[in-house]
């Protein structure tokens, strides 16, 4: 006990020292070097990336001597988000220095330990260094960035680093987004359409996959396996392409109008009129959405065992009976977390509402957005096109607490969360 | 028991009633009608690549004299060539770096316990439903500092970590359910962490490796937005990049030759994937359907 104590006050004194204390020379060359380099480069770094966090920079653009003079406070808030996350690598790795001092020093014998098995034992962590690397900086780092924006005045055309310094503003853009006219008419009407939208365009294609899977199955089909393959086309071809060919397709001088004309019909403004497009776009969403459902569909109606119907059989079931009381709740029971999962993916399906109608037809008492935009396409008008990122966060946030509990519950239904306990 | 089985099997011979005839031509009729609707939008594709012309309004969907001309031009006067072994060597790639990273950590997160495990797993999961297209000015920062734009590693450095959180969900669902008796069986007989891990675990989980390889494989053909953002110069572009340009600027007067690069790109895709039906619906339904 004394032991582990003291090796646990020298390594929370000077990483390395505990591990010197245990006799592991080097591991505690390591930790300390790891130290020493922190001591000496970390805190001027860290001093003036904290600075630029919380300050976002001070010196105005201008020039001195016909040179551009400023500080860039897009820069330094990102800069000041790489030293936290680099502070809290630190802070992992001293932590983890003095529980394994702690951990050693009750070692009695010194066991030469050969390279192959530090490499096995360690196998956890040197596999897992590298992906929480790549999730730190690729996912974590820019929803960090994401987020804090939301509290930024980060806007054009005034309000763009480096002419314009950014100022931090608080909860202001959650309020404006609400109370603020122009934003919170665009906001409510759009928000009440994404969820039409993502209600409707999941149950469509879920039924229709239902459907398409149990026409293919019933009895009276014959060459089942074709038939499944063409349906399937229209999950198995790209949909980047099929969407551009479809908007196309439907465009004022596309293919479908031509067809109406032959027959002798009007031509119709499918993605001009704001209810049409709105149609035209539950429609293109069964022809893409319908055979991923079918596909699945079809696999679990194989699988329900012959022999529950052959007792439905016996017991004078009906055609209509056996479907009523076998076939439906069996397929029902089976997919339904994938309606969460559709759910969640309609809501910010984007490259649907992009690539087809690009939000259009304009809405002019919209505020960048057009009558079929929905909240993700109408995210990417405001970063992409009008430069509107503190709000494009602040909706960001909301689309995030929407989906995100809706999803935290999915997960909580899949196979990867519940069978964690029983194999172990 | 032999006659018993003959006499259950004895049905009433099925007639072929009026209503069941109909009932057969109406179902068939059916079939046909959603397989038409199913196959214009690819047969249209085809037809108008085949056109003479240049423009969306003067092509038909089976032109009168079909011609090859925009798949020679798509070769000869685009840079269709340099964006197809571009997004190749992309998408080979990411698949390869995304395959090991993924497999890796999903071992380690499958097999080993260590506090906060599941949480830590979940937290992540969710984080990254985050919208993305913020995310996206900060990553061409990083990227920019560490002088990764307008490479291709910027790219697939990017879309690996991007797949990492929720294929490593899946793969640890497969692996789960993989005996933890093989492992300990292996370790008896004195093998390493590594070598259970690549001599036992991954053959076991074929199906599900080849559906994240396959996924990590499509979605860069797919992806027209950020490297939009990443890429800037002509000899880096991606097929979808070029694409989307060719239909979405001014004006329509490329067309035709969208629709031959459209099919070239189409085809091999929809080949991988309907010849891996089997191995996708086994990813799709253990990352979704209650086990």
């Amino acid at each position: 006990m004394e032991k582990k104590k003291k090796a646990m006050w020298l390594s929370l004194l000077f990483m390395g020292l505990g591990q010197f204390y245990n006799k592991q020379y080097i591991k505690g060359t390591i930790f300390a070097l790891i130290e020493i380099i922190a001591l000496i480069f970390g805190i001027p770094y860290f001093r003036k990336s904290l600075w630029g966090l919380i300050t976002l920079g001070e010196i105005k653009f201008h020039y001195v001597n016909g040179k551009a003079v400023y500080d860039h406070s897009l820069f330094l808030m990102l800069q000041g988000i790489i030293a936290l996350l680099v502070l809290a690598i630190l802070i992992i790795i001293y932590v983890s220095n003095i529980v394994d001092a702690k951990k050693n020093a009750e070692r009695i014998e010194i066991k030469k330990t050969t390279l192959h098995d530090v490499l096995d034992k360690n196998f956890p962590f040197i596999i897992l260094a590298p992906a929480a690397l790549f999730i730190l900086f690729v996912v974590a780092f820019p929803i960090i960035f994401s987020i804090l924006v939301a509290f930024t005045d980060f806007s054009g055309p005034y309000r763009l680093p480096p002419r314009a310094l950014l100022n931090w503003v608080g909860f202001s853009n959650f309020r404006d987004l609400f109370k603020l006219e122009i934003w919170s008419g665009t906001f409510y009407g759009v928000f009440v359409w994404t969820v039409i939208w993502a209600i409707l365009a999941t149950v469509t294609s879920y039924f229709s996959g239902l459907f398409l899977a149990l026409l293919i199955n019933s009895a009276e089909v014959k060459f089942k396996r074709l038939w499944r393959s063409i349906f399937i086309l229209p999950y198995a071809v790209p949909g980047f392409i099929s969407l551009l060919v479809l908007r196309l397709m439907f465009s004022g001088p596309g293919p479908i109008n031509d067809f109406l004309e032959i027959i002798g019909l009007q031509r119709v403004d499918w993605l001009t009129d704001p209810s049409l497009a709105k149609i035209v776009l539950i429609i293109v969403n069964i022809w893409l959405g319908a055979p991923y459902f079918m596909a699945l569909m079809s696999s679990i109606l194989t699988n329900i065992s012959k022999e529950l119907y052959e007792s439905a059989d016996i017991d004078g079931a009906t055609g209509f009976q056996k479907f009523r009381y076998i076939t439906l709740p069996m397929v029902l029971y089976a997919t339904s977390p994938l309606l969460i999962t559709s759910f969640s993916y309609n809501f910010n399906n984007f490259n649907i509402i992009y690539l087809l109608t690009d939000g259009g037809p304009v809405n002019p008492s919209y505020r960048y957005a057009g009558h079929t935009d929905i909240l993700i396409s109408w995210i990417y008008k405001l970063t992409l096109n009008q430069q509107q990122y503190h709000m494009a966060s602040v909706v960001s946030i909301i689309i995030f607490i929407i989906i995100a509990s809706i999803s935290a519950y999915g997960f909580t239904q899949t196979r990867s969360f519940k069978e964690e306990d029983l194999i172990q | 028991m032999m006659n018993l089985d003959a006499a259950l099997n004895i049905k009433p011979k099925k007639k072929l009633t009026f209503g069941k005839i109909l009932l057969k031509v109406f179902v068939y009729l059916l079939l046909i009608l959603i397989s038409i609707i199913v196959l214009i939008p690819i047969l249209w594709i085809v037809g108008s690549s085949l056109n003479p012309g240049d423009s969306l309004y003067t092509s038909t969907m089976f032109p009168k004299n079909p011609t090859f001309i925009h798949y020679k031009e798509l070769f000869t006067k685009t840079d269709f060539p340099i964006w197809y072994k571009n997004t190749l060597k992309i998408a080979t790639a990411n698949m390869i770096l995304s395959v090991i990273l993924t497999t890796s950590s999903s071992y380690v997160i499958s097999r080993f316990k260590f506090k906060g495990k599941k949480a830590s797993l979940i937290t992540i999961l969710v984080l990254q439903m985050f919208p993305s297209f913020l995310a996206m000015t900060a990553l061409y920062v990083l990227l920019w500092q560490v002088n990764l734009l307008n490479t291709h590693w910027g790219l697939i450095l990017v879309y690996a970590g991007g797949q990492l959180p929720y294929n490593t969900w899946l793969i640890k669902g497969y692996f789960d359910s993989i005996p933890k008796s093989l492992d300990e069986a292996a370790r008896v007989d004195g093998a390493s962490n590594f070598t259970t891990f690549t001599k036992i675990i991954l053959p076991l989980a074929r199906p599900i490796i080849v559906f994240i390889a396959l996924t990590n494989f499509i979605g860069p053909w797919m992806d027209f937005i950020f490297p939009n953002l990443v890429l800037r110069t002509a000899d880096k572009k991606t097929l979808a990049m070029g694409l989307y340009a060719m239909v979405t600027g001014q004006s329509n007067t490329k067309f035709t030759t969208f629709a031959a690069g459209a099919i070239l790109v189409a085809i091999p895709i929809t080949l991988l994937f309907v010849y891996l039906q089997k191995h996708i619906i086994t990813g799709l339904s253990s990352g979704a359907v209650k086990g």
